[in-house]
């Protein structure tokens, strides 16, 4: 990739280069060439990460932490090297800091649970957005019906953003959390997530970040956020299912029970009392998903190779070109006009169901996600009961939007 | 396209767009509600009874161009008769809706195949079963809603 570039014209990105390595992507879908523009559900996955994990079980595969024979320690070096690179990546200050979880769900359940349960109370309060997914939603009521707290809600503006002033009133010093999406799925907002961490610390709330949609799209420097804990999927970052990232700082971390008892996770076990691993063990029992963890780690080595800020400039390209063509078809109607999105098209159009959309584009090769993408509530604050969700990565190309926009206007013609 | 074309054909878009028996019966000797929560299709279905045979039926709700229309030719097709013909009719359509490809339908559908296609879309054949199940509901006299979201490959 080039990474030459000066300071007034735009950097190059060499979609077609990046594409060859994603193989997937070079397959006829319903005689069709596959346009997949359902990223925000899940990433495709280059030949390094399909290589490595392939590599892993060939030639490596073992049980980590525990063998004395050679695979063990193989296995053992190349899940440690893993998590060494996604500290390295999102600039996080130790190791012992980067918890294996099976994704961003996991993550904060895993933050529900532990952290909840030993510092919530009744009439404590936790704050999360009108926008969140309902794993961002749940697990916190269910939190709340244990312990008695109460789940506090920031409203969004009818344009899909955080209706910021209202912040500081929803804050208070019965906020014990504050637990926020840093990119929204349904809607693409970029939210201010550091002014927010600014103003819950102020009130002495920790903060937890949902950054499954953010990953894919920029740099994360959790040091410079200063959040408590952040949550993340590996599969919607190029890399395995099944495998994910719970951040959360060493000092919170050490206060917390564990999540899950079991093998590894324990440093002594007796009938009478166990005592737990040092972090990051004490959060991962039993075995982990060695492979994905791996596979994320060559992820991980994929994005290095990358120039972020020529992908961030193919995006934001991709994301224009994509509202621009989309919103001048008749009786479309985009759903989420932040100022700061990610390269998320979510749109309904007059009379036709969202199902009707993704099934007339599937016929066209063309892969979108209709529904209410896990964000209920966010669907009734935007007073439709789905959408119809275009989520665009770096590979894809001005070109599938011109498919894209091709194939609404024959659905508009179906349906006329 | 073709196998879209028998999917949305013109029965079903004009059923879509002008669907028949549609609005909320004042008086019901039976009504039943079907909730597909991850599709956001929910409807109501009202039957009257006259000689134990159906004399009047209707359903209100949204939902999409599948569901509506396959709402709308199933009150068509129930109206004059009996519990029993109606239970029939709906074993012979869900039987054609979750069969194989290029299996013939049963001729007693008669209009009703125009939704023989749906069987080459997995995911979609809980939206043209919601009305079916939910009339079948209301037949049974059952007091909690109906979801078909566990049907085909959703």
């Amino acid at each position: 990739m080039n990474t030459q570039h000066s300071l007034h014209s735009k950097p190059h990105f060499d979609v077609e280069r990046v594409r060859s390595d994603f193989p997937i992507l070079y397959q006829q879908v319903r005689g069709k060439s596959l346009v997949y523009l359902d990223n925000a559900a899940t990433s495709q996955k280059p030949y390094s990460v399909i290589e490595r994990v392939d590599r892993y079980y060939r030639e490596e595969n073992a049980n980590i932490h525990r063998g004395v024979h050679m695979l063990s320690e193989r296995a053992t070096d190349a899940y440690e090297a893993a998590r060494a690179k996604i500290q390295e990546f999102f600039n996080i200050s130790k190791s012992s800091e980067v918890i294996f979880v099976r994704g961003t769900t996991e993550a904060i359940n895993l933050v529900a649970s532990s952290f909840g349960r030993s510092n919530l109370k009744a009439g404590d309060e936790i704050l999360i957005t009108e926008m969140e997914h309902h794993s961002n939603i749940v697990p916190w009521q269910l939190l709340c019906e244990q312990s008695g707290a109460v789940l506090k809600v920031l409203p969004i503006t009818d344009q899909g953003e955080l209706c910021m002033d209202q912040l500081p009133t929803l804050l208070g010093d019965r906020t014990r959390l504050v637990s926020v999406v840093h990119i929204s799925n349904a809607l693409g907002t970029v939210n201010p997530i550091k002014e927010i961490i600014r103003q819950a610390h102020r009130v002495g709330a920790k903060v937890l970040i949902d950054g499954a949609q953010a990953a894919p799209h920029q740099r994360v420097d959790i040091q410079d956020l200063d959040c408590d804990f952040y949550a993340l999927s590996g599969h919607k970052l190029f890399g395995p299912t099944g495998i994910g990232v719970l951040f959360g700082k060493e000092s919170i971390l050490e206060t917390m029970p564990p999540y899950q008892g079991g093998g590894d996770m324990i440093r002594q076990v007796t009938f009478s009392k166990s005592t737990y691993n040092d972090l990051p063990y004490k959060f991962e029992a039993g075995t982990p998903h060695i492979a994905g963890a791996i596979g994320l780690g060559a992820a991980i080595d994929y994005l290095n190779s990358i120039d972020w800020e020529a992908v961030a400039c193919h995006e934001q390209d991709l994301l224009t070109y994509a509202e621009q063509a989309l919103g001048s078809l008749p009786g479309l109607r985009l759903i989420g006009q932040a100022s700061h999105k990610a390269s998320v098209v979510s749109f309904v159009m007059d009379g036709i169901h969202p199902h009707d959309i993704g099934t007339i584009l599937d016929e066209a090769g063309i892969a979108i996600r209709t529904g209410h993408h896990c964000a209920m509530p966010l669907m009734q604050r935007m007073k439709v009961p789905a959408t119809a969700r275009a989520s665009m990565a770096f590979y894809n190309r001005r070109e599938e939007i011109d498919v894209l926009a091709a194939s609404l206007e024959k659905v508009r013609e179906v349906f006329s | 396209m073709n196998e879209l074309r028998e999917l949305y054909q013109e029965v079903i878009l004009d059923h879509n767009k002008k669907p028949r028996h549609f609005y909320s019966m004042t008086d019901p000797d039976r009504k039943a509600e079907g909730y597909n929560p991850l599709c956001g299709d929910h409807i109501y279905v009202y039957l009257k009874f006259k000689d134990h045979r159906i004399s009047e039926v209707s359903f209100e709700g949204v939902g999409c161009a599948i569901s509506k229309a396959s709402a709308s030719m199933m009150t068509s097709a129930l109206e004059g008769k009996t519990t029993e013909e109606a239970e029939n009719i709906f074993h012979k359509f869900h039987q054609m809706i979750t069969g194989k490809p290029g299996e013939t339908p049963d001729p007693t559908l008669g209009k009703l195949a125009v939704f023989s296609g749906v069987c080459e879309f997995p995911s979609r054949v809980k939206c043209a079963s919601l009305a079916w199940h939910t009339m079948r509901s209301a037949l049974a006299g059952s007091e909690s809603a109906v979801s078909t979201e566990r049907e085909g490959a959703s």
